[in-house]
């Protein structure tokens, strides 16, 4: 342990504390009074003043316009910018497609002709197979199999190649673009602050938000689809750089410096492939975030198994639906098992060989052209070995539609019976509460809040961006996704809290939990739609219920993290005092986890919002549903500033969250960690 | 003087770490070697421990890195199930008892003191030294005044209100002690209380400890990996190699009769004076009594001085001031020389 002086520790003294709580004490006091005598005195602060009214989406679709038919850099106009971006993307994602699925042909239409078909199913499969007892052994190889053979045996080939397709164009870019921004960042300060505040609004931007512009500089299809991937996927990426250079051991900077690299062997020979571990996990992340996304942008035309999923959803058929919902299940298992071994491989040492012949050094790579050459030819005689026989097809999509059926008939009242209690008791007064609330009164409450937490920087910035959504007409809609994302997480935590609790305790039970949330996260949240509409239909509490699904992993995640922190010496002493169980639980345990559990806390909500905007899908009346509808109507403005809404809730609680971790943190005596 | 009471025994103890430890003790008939235990796969933190501690006494362990020194006070405490063996708590059966009977004893009669302090970050001094009262369950007013009278024990008056983290090492460990201390224990257990601490403050620390005990009277599990710490603080000392005791006896025992070569290492360096008591080099009285007395307990290190005055033989006296021989200069220069 070493020794601090009291003096630089940043833990306010008790006094200070106290004022605090003071403080806010009278703060809510004033703001319930206010609430429920002020609305004669003050109509404007619960109402906004429609006259007062920011028309920013108006600015930013004029502004949109412009760009697109005016704005010019002198030698290009803004158009062919875009032009030429879609350019670069469409010709590998077209080279891709027609491997995979279309073939190479020729000309336009119904009068193209085919000149080569798409690699067989089979070679596909064998490839993805090797490369998975390649990476991972055995075990890996027959996973990966199986998932692709499902693909294929339940006729969603065919969709799940044109998902692959994207996704094969978006990562690699994504990963070099997010890898050089990374490296930049980390050699620049400038540009390290001037991503910092970009990468924090994209990852709380929800998704639909960029899909309307993109759809509107790059039109409806494939192209734009990727662009949304890649924009998506990429913060992330430029993050784990950052902080994987960052954490380079100095020793191994030192050595570079002392042997004379120059900076760019420094940063190619030295700093990446010393962080290259912690790269190759970013850029399994890349991997699953682009999936989630590509299926999304279904929606601006990217096809494949995402707008199956959109379809069956619109035609409510549920059997279909659900049927490709288990195909991106096998895709998004397949992918991240995958990219998990060859992330884990590399960091293994691979014993030095000396290099043989070709053949003995490539032996999969071999193996796979093998089966391509083959199974190509092969193909122009047996179609089966070109395509999966049709006939031999299983759809288990009227077996679904018969089980939710069969659910609906015989449990229809009692599903109903619980969907009514908790709307009648929970949600709908909730919901009446928020927005009985005056505007004003929750921003000054807020920036009160903020103030005490941190200071006057924290407070004006909450204050800002809350009084922002109320100048811009939005305020109404920003309760209904404040009252839906609350309730969210609310469950979300009374169920995952406890859960992580007695997973932490119980090392059987935590690998239990562990499989099941870890296969959870790496579905797209299109995927938990599905059930939730069938047993629900659609309304709040549909959207509730998916939500809840989806945010419930941080809140379990991050309990279980917090406990199993706690330093063990500690529980120890406990221990040896003579404390019960209970008492080491409630009075060491969970006293000194309530940061870490607090920030689980924040994921939750941020989960929450981001899955949030997707339930519009099933009929919310809130923000997301405000973007979804700009999103049909081609408004970037609309959509935009609907969504930047979206961002600043999730910023105001986040930083709000975040400040009181840092105060419970410094409470507790517990030194800030580095990340 | 009646033998003293044993307070604590433990026979037999065996702590492996790993897979199926239990059945394999059992099935190599008690007493496997430490390369049988290694080749199953297993760690063996504590072969076949015996020992006893007397009541009041200061029994040290000690032993260097990883010989399993913790392991052992952990099992004694019951705080790690030991694989196999016995332990008696006022010949009671410690490992026979039920978890709540272990919580019953740890609460009134066991006190532990640990390397790295373990003070709850949260909480004031004050509340930290009360914190084992308040799982008691014992009011507010009743435990903090005891814990003042503790706090003050220990010399750290005036700092209830600090945390953790504003103080030293030292005065972290102080803080541990007098937690350690508020349930009055009747065994206390130290496990390398002050190896964290730089000697300075080490020596400051044993000295403070040995004002402590001379007031308090317990009986003391002691561990240490330095020799000198146990030697000048212990009434016992058993040494610890591999898990093993490999000697176990008084330190003047230790430092005259190395019992193996391991011991005979960490006895080198340590001068005879300083644990040989008078009553191992006084001789018979040979002619008339001298006058100027010392007491058989004294080092010969603490008898030296005396000499300064120019006397050739000192009176050697017992507990009840009773003549028992004599000490001659000439046998104490000797030793002193010896270093
Ligand atoms: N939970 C455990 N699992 C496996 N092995 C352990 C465990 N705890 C201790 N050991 C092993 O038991 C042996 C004795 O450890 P112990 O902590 O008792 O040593 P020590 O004498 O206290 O050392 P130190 O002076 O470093 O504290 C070591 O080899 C250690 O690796
Ligand atoms: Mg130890």
């Amino acid at each position: 342990m070493t020794d601090v002086p009291a003096a630089s520790i940043g833990k306010p003294p008790a006094s200070v504390m106290r004022h605090g709580a003071v403080a806010l004490g009278i703060a809510l006091a004033v703001f319930i009074l206010f609430w429920k005598f002020g609305e004669d005195l003050a109509p404007w602060a619960f109402d906004y003043p429609k006259a007062q009214i920011v028309p920013a989406a108006r600015w930013i679709t004029q502004f949109t316009k412009w760009l697109i038919n005016d704005a010019t850099f002198g030698l290009f106009t803004f158009t062919d910018l875009t032009r030429f971006i879609a350019a670069v993307i469409n010709f590998p994602y077209q080279l891709v497609l027609s491997l995979l699925e279309t073939g190479v042909m020729s000309g336009r239409g119904s009068n193209a002709v085919q000149y080569l078909p798409p690699v067989s199913w089979i070679a596909v499969t064998a490839i993805v197979t090797l490369m998975g007892l390649y990476a991972g052994g055995r075990r890996l190889a027959v996973i990966v199999a199986l998932c692709f053979l499902f693909l294929a045996v339940f006729g969603q080939w065919s969709s799940a190649m044109v998902t692959l397709a994207s996704i094969l164009v978006a990562v690699p870019l994504g990963v070099v673009g997010g890898l050089l921004l990374g490296i930049g960042a980390y050699r620049w300060r400038w540009l390290e602050r001037a991503l910092l505040p970009v990468l924090d609004l994209m990852q709380t931007i929800p998704v639909f938000a960029y899909l309307v512009p993109i759809l509107f500089l790059f039109g409806f299809g494939a192209t734009a689809a990727v662009v949304a991937t890649l924009i998506y996927a990429m913060p992330p990426m430029t993050r784990v750089t950052m902080l994987a250079l960052r954490q380079v051991p100095p020793d191994v900077r030192d050595l570079g410096n002392m042997i004379g690299c120059t900076r760019h062997q420094m940063t190619w020979r030295v700093l990446v492939p010393s962080a290259k571990d912690s790269l190759l996990v970013g850029m399994n992340q890349v991997i699953m975030l682009s999936l989630n996304m590509v299926i999304i942008a279904s929606m601006i035309g990217a096809g494949g198994l995402g707008f199956d999923v959109l379809a069956a959803l619109r035609r409510l058929d549920f059997g279909a639906g659900l049927e490709s919902g288990f195909a991106i299940v096998a895709l998004a298992i397949a992918l991240d098992r995958l990219s998990q071994a060859f992330a884990n491989r590399t960091a293994k040492p691979v014993p030095e060989t000396k290099p043989r012949g070709f053949v003995a050094r490539h032996p999969y790579l071999l193996a796979a052209l093998v089966f391509v050459v083959i199974t190509g030819v092969a193909g122009l005689f047996f179609p089966a070995i070109q395509a999966y026989p049709e006939g031999l097809q299983l759809s288990t999509g009227t077996f679904w539609s018969r089980v939710v059926e069969w659910i609906n008939v015989n449990f229809f009242d009692a599903l109903e019976a619980f969907k009514n209690a908790l709307l009648l008791n929970v949600l709908i007064p909730f919901k009446r509460f928020l927005l009985g609330l005056p505007w004003a009164g929750v921003v000054a409450f807020l920036a009160v809040a903020g103030w005490v937490l941190r200071g006057p920087g924290l407070a004006l910035l909450v204050a800002g961006l809350t009084f922002l959504i109320a100048a811009t007409g939005q305020w109404e809609k920003a309760m209904i996704t404040t009252y839906l994302c609350g309730i969210s997480v609310l469950f979300a935590s009374l169920i995952g809290v406890p859960i992580g609790i007695a997973a932490a305790e119980k090392d059987r039970l935590w690998r239990v939990v562990q499989v099941a949330i870890d296969t959870l996260q790496t579905l797209p949240s299109f995927v938990y739609l599905m059930p939730a509409v069938m047993l629900f239909r659609v309304g709040d509490f549909t959207a509730m219920i998916a939500v809840v699904a989806y945010s419930i992993v941080p809140a379990i995640r991050y309990s279980v993290l917090g406990i199993q922190r706690v330093d063990p010496r500690l529980v120890e002493a406990g221990k040896a005092m003579g404390c019960t169980e209970w008492q080491l639980l409630t009075r060491i345990k969970l006293k000194l986890a309530m940061p870490e559990i607090m920030l689980g806390l924040n994921q939750t909500i941020m989960f929450a919002l981001s899955m949030l905007v997707i339930t519009a899908l099933v009929g919310t009346r809130d923000l997301g549903q405000e973007v979804y509808i700009a999103l049909t109507k081609a408004d970037p403005g609309r959509g935009l500033v609907a969504g930047l809404a979206v961002a600043f809730i999730a910023i105001v609680s986040d930083r709000l969250i975040s400040a009181g971790a840092a105060r419970t943190r410094a409470r507790l005596g517990i030194a800030e960690e580095v990340r | 003087m009646s033998p003293p009471e044993a307070k604590l025994v433990c026979r037999n103890i065996w702590k492996l770490f790993g897979h199926g430890a239990q059945e394999f003790l059992e099935k190599s008939g008690g007493n496997p070697t430490f390369e049988q235990l290694s080749d199953a796969g297993l760690v063996s933190a504590v072969r076949s421990v015996d020992l006893s501690v007397h009541e009041g006494e200061i029994f040290v362990i000690m032993g260097l890195s990883g010989s399993g020194k913790s392991t052992l006070v952990r099992c004694l405490s019951r705080l790690i199930e030991p694989t196999a063996g016995e332990i008696l708590f006022h010949g009671e059966n410690l490992l026979a008892a039920s978890d709540a009977k272990m919580i019953e004893i740890r609460r009134h009669k066991m006190g532990m003191v640990f390397q790295h302090f373990a003070l709850l970050p949260h909480m004031t001094v004050l509340a930290n030294v009360a914190f084992p009262l308040e799982v008691q369950g014992v009011g507010r007013a009743e435990r903090e005044e005891r814990a003042r009278q503790m706090i003050s024990l220990v010399g750290l008056n005036g700092r209830e209100e600090a945390y953790p983290r504003q103080l030293s090492g030292g005065q972290q460990q102080r803080v541990g002690i007098a937690r350690s201390l508020a349930v009055e224990p009747e065994l206390w257990f130290l496990d390398e209380p002050f190896s964290a601490l730089d000697p300075l403050i080490r020596r400051e620390m044993q000295d403070e400890f040995i004002r402590l005990q001379s007031v308090l009277k317990k009986t003391i599990v002691f561990i240490t990996h330095d020799f000198d710490e146990a030697i000048r603080l212990a009434d016992r000392i058993a040494i610890m190699k591999d898990g093993e005791i490999v000697q176990a006896g008084t330190p003047e025992d230790i430092v005259l009769n190395p019992a193996t070569d391991y011991v005979q290492e960490f006895t080198r360096a340590v001068p005879r004076a300083k644990v040989v008591r008078v009553r191992s080099a006084m001789q018979p009285v040979g002619g008339d009594a001298p006058t100027a007395a010392v007491s058989a307990h004294a080092t010969i290190a603490e008898a030296a001085p005396l000499f300064l005055q120019g006397a050739e033989r000192l009176r050697v006296t017992g507990a009840d001031g009773e003549t028992l021989g004599e000490l001659r200069r000439a046998d104490v220069i000797d030793l002193v020389l010896q270093g």
